[in-house]
C-alpha cells in the first residue's frame, strides 16, 4: 500500500504536516466567514472583479504545466539526469493542479452551483474547456505517478499501458497552459491579454518557474530527508530555468516595444499602470520592477558557470526567479488586465486579509499533497534503492546516485 | 446486498451519467422565434433638460429591485450616467464641442448582437434572445464573474454581499430579489415588454432622451431616427454590435 507511507515520518515531518494543516484550517475557516458575508469581504469590486485568487490560479496552472519540463526529456530523450526528478515534477502538478481547483472554488459567488459547469454543458466558453483540461491533466498525472510508483515499489517493470499515457501528458501539459492563456486573450476590449503572445509568454513563465521550484525542492529534500535527485538532474534544472527566464523576459520586452512604439492608449495604459503608475496611482510599480530585478539577478547567476555550481547561489538564484515570476502572474498579470476599466478609470486593488489567509491556505493545502506524494516516492526510493531496469517506460541511474 | 469499491464506483459513474444525459438543458428549450429586434437609441443632448435628473435610473432600481448600495466598489447598477469621454474613451478630443464635454449620459448593457458575455459564460447563465435581448438566469449564475470580464462596457454588477440587506424600499413583488454571489444586469425590461409596455427607463425620461423600438420594423421610431440622425455607438471597433446607439 503506497498511501501508507505518507504516514509513516519522523517528528519534523509531523510537525511540518501540523503547520500546513493549521493553515489549512485558518484558511478553512476565513472561506466560512467568506461564504457567510459573500465575496465583499475581498478586494475586489465592479471593477477589479478578479484578484489574488483567479491570479494564484493562474500561476499554478504553469506550475503543473512545467512538468514537462522534466517529463519530456526523460521520456522522449531518455534523459538520465532526470530519473530521479520525474516523478517529483508529476507529482508537483498533482499538487498543482489540486490546488488550482480550490483557487477557482474560492473565487466563485455560488460555489455550491459549480456543478452546473458539467449540468450545462458551454462549449463556447473557454472556462468550460480549461475544466476539461485541468481535469484530464490531473487524472493522467495521478495515474502516472501512482502506476509507476507502485511498480517501482514491487520492483517491476510499470505495465505498457502507461507509456501511450505518459507520451499524451506531454502536449496535454502544454494544452493546460495554453487554454488557461486563452481565457484572457480572447476577451474582446481587454488590451493588456488581447495579444497573442500571452500563451507563449504563459508557457515560458511557466517553464522558469516550475522547474525553479523544482530546484528548490530538490535541494530542501538533499538536506532534510537525505534523498537526492542528483547534481546532474539540478544542474540541468537551473539551465532549463536560466533560458526558460530569459525568453519570458524576451517576451515581455515584445510587449512593451509593441505597447509604447504604437503608443495606442488603451493598450499603453494597463502596462503603463503597473510599471510607472497612472493618474497617481502606482501601488504595483515596486512590485513590477523588483520582479523585473530579481529575474534578471536570477539568470546572470545561473549564466554565469562559477555562480551556478555553487548550491546555495543556485538556491538563491531559483528563489529570485519564483519570487519574481510570482509577482508577474500571480499579482500583475490580472490587476492589470483590469486596470484601467472600461471607463479608463484607475481602480485600485488589494487583497484582504481574508482574501490572503484563504489563499495562503490553499498553498499549504498544495504543499501538504505534494509534501505527502513526496514521501511516498522517498519512502519506496530507499527500500529499493537499486532498481530493475524499468524497460519499456524508464530505465533508472539509481546504481549511479544512490 | 453488499457491492465492493470496484462496484460502486461503477455504479456511480453510471449514475452521474443518467443525471447528466436527464439534465433540462439539454432537452431544447422551446422558444417562438421573434421576429423582433429590440434597441435603444438616447439623445445625450435632450437628457438633463432637468438639472441633476436621475428619473430613469430610479424608475429602473425600483422596479426591479436593485440594492442601493454607496460603496463604489459594491454598487449595483443598470443604468447609470458617465461622462462623454468615459463612455465613450476613444471619442477624447482636447476640443470636445461644449455641449457634450463633461456632459452626462446613461449607459446600461447594450444588448449586443454578438455579445462576449454570453460567448464566456460557463453555464449559459447568461443568454441572447431571438429579438436581441441578453438575458440573465440569477438561479444557474454560479459568480464566477467571467462576463464581467468579458464585457467591454462595464455593464454588469455582481451582489458581492447580499443585496436584499440593501433595499432602500421595501422591494417590490413584481420583481424576483437576487442572492448574493450572482450577476446582473439590464434585460431592456423583457418583463414589460412581455405586457405591451415600454422599458421603466424610457417610460420615466421626461425628456424623450430615450427611444425604444423594433430595429426590424422599418418604419419604427428607432430606424426613423437612425435613418435621419448620425448616431455613435460605444467601442463599435469590437465588432459586438451594440443596440444601444446615441445620437451625436
Amino acid at each position: 500500500m503506497l498511501l501508507k507511507k505518507a504516514f509513516i515520518g519522523t517528528r519534523s515531518y509531523w510537525l511540518w504536516l501540523a503547520a500546513l494543516l493549521a493553515l489549512v484550517a485558518l484558511g478553512a475557516a476565513a472561506w466560512l466567514a467568506q461564504l457567510q458575508t459573500g465575496l465583499a469581504v475581498t478586494g475586489l469590486g465592479r471593477d477589479v472583479s478578479w484578484g489574488l485568487y483567479i491570479a494564484q490560479f493562474t500561476f499554478l496552472v504553469g506550475v503543473a504545466a512545467s512538468a514537462v519540463m522534466v517529463v519530456l526529456p526523460y521520456y522522449l530523450h531518455d534523459c538520465q539526469a532526470f530519473a530521479r526528478v520525474t516523478i517529483l515534477g508529476e507529482f508537483l502538478a498533482v499538487a498543482a493542479v489540486a490546488a488550482c481547483g480550490l483557487f477557482i472554488l474560492v473565487d466563485m459567488g455560488q460555489p455550491s452551483r459549480v456543478l452546473n459547469v458539467l449540468l450545462y454543458p458551454s462549449p463556447s466558453s473557454l472556462m468550460f474547456w480549461d475544466m476539461i483540461s485541468l481535469a484530464g491533466y490531473l487524472v493522467i498525472n495521478v495515474t502516472i505517478g501512482w502506476t509507476t510508483l507502485s511498480a517501482e515499489q514491487h520492483e517491476a517493470a510499470p505495465p505498457s499501458w502507461i507509456r501511450p499515457l505518459i507520451l499524451l501528458s506531454i502536449p496535454w501539459a502544454i494544452s493546460i497552459h495554453t487554454v488557461t492563456a486563452f481565457l484572457y486573450a480572447g476577451l474582446p476590449g481587454r488590451s493588456f491579454w488581447m495579444t497573442a503572445l500571452l500563451a507563449p509568454r504563459f508557457l515560458a513563465s511557466a517553464f522558469a518557474a516550475g522547474p525553479a521550484l523544482l530546484v528548490l525542492l530538490a535541494l530542501f529534500l538533499r538536506r532534510v530527508a537525505a534523498f537526492d535527485v542528483g547534481p546532474e538532474a539540478v544542474r540541468r534544472l537551473a539551465i532549463i530555468v536560466a533560458y526558460a527566464t530569459i525568453v519570458s523576459l524576451f517576451f515581455l520586452s515584445m510587449e512593451v516595444f509593441t505597447t509604447f512604439y504604437s503608443g495606442i492608449p488603451e493598450h499603453a495604459l494597463h502596462l503603463r499602470y503597473l510599471f510607472m503608475g497612472l493618474g497617481g496611482h502606482a501601488p504595483f510599480v515596486p512590485w513590477m520592477w523588483t520582479s523585473v530585478v530579481l529575474a534578471a539577478l536570477g539568470v546572470v547567476l545561473l549564466v554565469v558557470p562559477s555562480f551556478a555550481r555553487d548550491d546555495r547561489l543556485l538556491g538563491l538564484a531559483s528563489a529570485a526567479i519564483l519570487v519574481a515570476l510570482w509577482i508577474d502572474k500571480g499579482l500583475g498579470l490580472i490587476v492589470g488586465g483590469l486596470v484601467p476599466t472600461p471607463f479608463e478609470q484607475v481602480v485600485d486593488y488589494a487583497p484582504t486579509a481574508i482574501e490572503i489567509l484563504i489563499s495562503t491556505g490553499i498553498w499549504a493545502a498544495g504543499a501538504l499533497l505534494a509534501t505527502m506524494l513526496f514521501k511516498m516516492v522517498i519512502a519506496v526510493r530507499r527500500e529499493t534503492p537499486v532498481t530493475v531496469g524499468r524497460s519499456g517506460v524508464r530505465t533508472s541511474d539509481f546504481s549511479r546516485s544512490a | 446486498m453488499t457491492i465492493n469499491r470496484r462496484q460502486f464506483i461503477g455504479f456511480a459513474g453510471l449514475s452521474a451519467l443518467a443525471v447528466w444525459a436527464e439534465s433540462p438543458a439539454r432537452a431544447s428549450a422551446v422558444q417562438a422565434p421573434s421576429n423582433r429586434r429590440w434597441a435603444m437609441i438616447i439623445d445625450p443632448k435632450k437628457c438633463l433638460e432637468i438639472e441633476g435628473c436621475t428619473r430613469c435610473m430610479a424608475a429602473c432600481h425600483r422596479v426591479h429591485n436593485v440594492p442601493s448600495i454607496a460603496d463604489q466598489r459594491h454598487v449595483v447598477k443598470w443604468i447609470w450616467k458617465e461622462r462623454f469621454e468615459r463612455a465613450f474613451p476613444s471619442e477624447q478630443n482636447a476640443y470636445t464641442e461644449d455641449s457634450l464635454k463633461d456632459r452626462l449620459l446613461p449607459v446600461l448593457c447594450n444588448h449586443c448582437d454578438s455579445p462576449p458575455c454570453v460567448r464566456v459564460c460557463p453555464t449559459k447563465a447568461t443568454w441572447k434572445r431571438d429579438d436581441g435581448i441578453v438575458m440573465m438566469d440569477w438561479h444557474r449564475c454560479i459568480g464566477c464573474r467571467y462576463c464581467m470580464s468579458a464585457c467591454p462596457y462595464g455593464s454588469r454588477s455582481f451582489n458581492w454581499d447580499d443585496p436584499r440587506r440593501h433595499m432602500r424600499i421595501p422591494p417590490s413583488s413584481d420583481y424576483p430579489t437576487r442572492t448574493k454571489g450572482v450577476v446582473e444586469k439590464c434585460t431592456f425590461c423583457e418583463e414589460r415588454l412581455a405586457k405591451g409596455l415600454a422599458p421603466a427607463c424610457v417610460e420615466a425620461c421626461p425628456d424623450g432622451a430615450l427611444v425604444f423600438g423594433d430595429l426590424r420594423d422599418p418604419k419604427s421610431r428607432v430606424r426613423e431616427i437612425l435613418r435621419a440622425r448620425h448616431t455613435i455607438r460605444r467601442r463599435p471597433e469590437l465588432g459586438t454590435q451594440p443596440a444601444v446607439y446615441y445620437v451625436i
